[in-house]
């Protein structure tokens, strides 16, 4: 569909600018592009890779290997499922098959409404909380069945707006660094020691 | 009070020396203020009244285990990486997505100026002249605190150019995944932050120290790792090694889940606490749920061959747990009962290594694959015995040789320690393994009833 709108092709080159390789940017700058559209399209990978310095083919085989990006549009909200040994023990078959009679639609699947894609994930990093599950990869801890029907409500009627944006955004706050204090990416071709390490003692 | 809303999981109870959650139960403490107000980045003066090399004995001194599952120590680590090849790296591997592991994020949500403190006194000591920080992509807390506090860090001095006043000078650059388990292998990591799929490289070399990000060297160290390293240079090593035993001293966060009355996230004295002690103390996880028996657990990781009640007076020590046929891995013990189903238990173990296989290797590729589809067979009632010799089979084609396992009064079985031999790159493909021969190795019974019985039972039985 698109391309960087202006706002973010600015913060796309300032990120570029962080990095010894303009193409160590490309999962930030995907990134950025699903959170502009929510997904990825072909338009916003070309561009992407036109601006770190790939071809396309590139961008998708670096893309296609993630988990977190997604080729086609998905809900609104993105609602993943933990189903890894701690979760399971917990009990998290028994919230997945709620969470598919509540919302109507399989794994995989997205409600009409465009609403909610359920989703079956693997660890979250919040085992000793099971069952766990995360709304566009916000933590939803020690949910029982109750508490889903809560949260899926809330969000229905927009009072988690504050806390949970719309798929693809990820973190509202990013790094800024001023351009007073930055000393830039470490070069390539800078092969000398830094200038806080004596030659002396070179190799630690 | 001993747990604490804001730090989910997490609990404190007892008297335990704190190195790494020392503010945890502050409602701010991921602020500069209280990181500052709480003897924040006096560490790093401490360091940069010091030559690098002196920064770097103490370290070594400290015999920092790594937190990220390998345990090499970060000191030696460091000191691997060829004289005079410069620029230099440090990438922090914020990747944390073992099944059952909980405490990097923990750290990154809660403490991101103590890891931040860290990454510099190791880019100090070792001239790193860029730091990568890089975060799992599904964590965007962890990601707004971080860049918070890499934010505050910068405009107040502690980060960039001409540190502190000094010629110490390194930026620190957020950066994230986008979801991968196997990316969190180091070279796996590295191949990712250069923008690559994040498949694992060949070994050699073993380390990315002499060749690693963009050819050069690089030092990839975990998160927990690192928070370390303020505590260390503000008390010495002599104070630090004082703490826990002469092979794993300081501490080390833990996380048990599973079938305990009280699942939580520890930070323990490292290589004297029993899995008795974290499992059934007081201050711990306070025994079984519902006065149920043990049955098993996992006690370093999804990856990590499983014990039962032989094993619970062993110490949180490496050795001792690989003699014992095992491994600690990242901190993580899970638990089941005397109501879990073993074989879909492990499946659920199975299930995950096979999924996030890069595909390389084709042990890896087609064995997890086969081995997941196999188990689920058996699971669902529709197995046979041919099945249960198959996913053996399949198991010796990752790993040639016996392959680690606890011993077992109950089944007459001596340990076999760990390593184990691999045909792969990396450890996905045993991983998808350990599980499954574990199950197989210590309840052969369930295994056996279930392709003779062929029935069905749920994942949790009745609690
Ligand atoms: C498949 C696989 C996944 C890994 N995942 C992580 C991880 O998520 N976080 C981590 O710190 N180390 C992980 N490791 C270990 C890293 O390769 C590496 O040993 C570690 O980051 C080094 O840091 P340390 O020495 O401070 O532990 C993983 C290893 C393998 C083989
Ligand atoms: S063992 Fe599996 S995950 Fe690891 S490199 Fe080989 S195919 Fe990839």
């Amino acid at each position: 569909m698109s391309r960087f709108n202006d706002d973010n092709l600015r913060l796309a080159k300032e990120i570029i600018g962080r990095y010894p390789k303009a193409r160590s940017a490309t999962i930030p700058l995907l990134h950025l592009a699903q959170q502009q559209e929510g997904h990825l399209s072909d338009e916003a990978m070309a561009h992407v890779a036109e601006l770190v310095g790939a071809t396309p083919a590139e961008v998708l085989g670096t893309a296609s290997f993630y988990e977190m990006f997604k080729f086609e549009p998905v809900g609104r909200y993105l609602i993943n499922i933990c189903g890894t040994m701690s979760c399971a023990l917990g009990g998290s078959d028994e919230l997945l098959a709620h969470a598919e009679k509540v919302l109507g639609v399989k794994v995989g699947g997205t409600t009409a409404d465009g609403l909610f894609t359920l989703e079956r994930a693997e660890c979250q990093a919040a085992c000793t909380e099971a069952p766990n599950m995360q709304v566009n990869y916000r933590h939803c801890h020690r949910m029982t069945n109750e508490l889903f029907d809560r949260l899926v409500d809330d969000l229905r009627s927009g009072r988690r707006d504050g806390d949970i944006p719309a798929h693809g955004t990820l973190a509202r706050v990013r790094q800024q660094i001023p351009a007073e204090r930055a000393v830039g990416p470490a070069a390539l071709d800078d092969r000398g020691a830094p200038a806080w390490l004596p030659a002396k003692e070179v190799g630690g | 009070m001993s747990s604490y809303r804001w730090a989910a999981g997490y609990i404190d109870d007892g008297d335990r020396p704190k190195i790494v959650t020392s503010r945890f139960h502050l409602e701010d403490s991921y602020t500069l203020e209280r990181y500052l107000a709480t003897g924040g980045y006096q560490a790093l003066r401490h360091a940069l009244a010091r030559t690098p090399a002196e920064v770097h004995d103490e370290v070594r001194g400290a015999t920092v285990l790594g937190r990220g599952g390998a345990g090499f120590p970060a000191g030696t680590k460091w000191g691997l990486m060829p004289a005079d090849k410069y620029p230099r790296y440090l990438v922090v591997n914020g990747d944390e997505s073992e099944p059952g592991t909980y405490k990097d994020r923990l750290l990154m949500e809660l403490d991101p100026h103590q890891l931040i403190e860290g990454s510099l006194i190791a880019a100090y000591a070792v001239g790193l002249a860029q730091v990568f920080l890089y975060i799992r992509g599904e964590m965007p807390l962890a990601h707004e605190r971080v860049a918070t506090a890499l934010n505050e860090a910068y405009v107040a001095g502690y980060v960039g150019k001409n540190i502190l006043g000094t010629d110490f000078s390194v930026d620190i650059v957020l950066h994230w995944g986008a979801g991968a388990y196997v990316v969190g292998e180091e070279t796996a990591l590295i191949e990712s932050l250069e923008g690559k799929r994040g498949e694992p490289r060949l070994k050699p070399p073993y380390f990315p120290a002499a060749i690693g990000l963009y050819g050069q060297p690089t030092i990839v160290n975990n998160v927990e790792t690192l928070s370390n390293l303020p505590w260390i240079m503000a008390n010495g090593a002599a104070e630090y090694v004082r703490i826990g035993t002469e092979t794993s001293p300081g501490t080390r966060m833990v996380a048990v889940s599973g079938h305990v009355e009280r699942p939580g996230v520890f930070e323990i004295v490292n290589g004297t606490t029993t899995f008795r002690d974290l499992i059934y103390g007081d201050d711990f996880c306070r025994g079984i749920r519902n006065g149920n028996q043990l049955k098993a657990f996992v006690p370093g990781g999804g990856s990590a061959p499983w014990f039962t009640a032989e094993q619970l007076d062993l110490p949180f020590e490496g050795k001792l747990v690989g003699a014992a046929g095992s491994m600690l891995g990242s901190g993580a013990i899970m638990v089941m009962d005397h109501t879990t189903d073993i074989p879909a238990a492990a499946l659920t173990l199975t299930r995950f290594y096979a999924h996030e296989s890069c595909g390389q290797c084709t042990p890896c590729r087609e064995g997890g694959t086969w081995l997941e589809r196999v188990l689920q067979r058996v699971v669902d009632g529709r197995g046979t015995s041919a099945d249960l010799a198959q996913m053996k089979e399949i198991g010796t084609s990752i790993c040639p040789g016996e392959f680690p396992h606890a011993s077992s009064s109950r089944h007459g079985l001596d340990a076999t320690p760990f390593p184990y031999k691999m045909t792969t790159i990396c450890f996905v493909g045993p991983s998808a393994y350990a599980p499954v021969h574990s199950a197989l190795t210590l309840f052969p019974e369930e295994f056996a009833a279930r392709v003779r019985d062929r029935v069905q039972i749920p994942v949790t039985a009745v609690q």
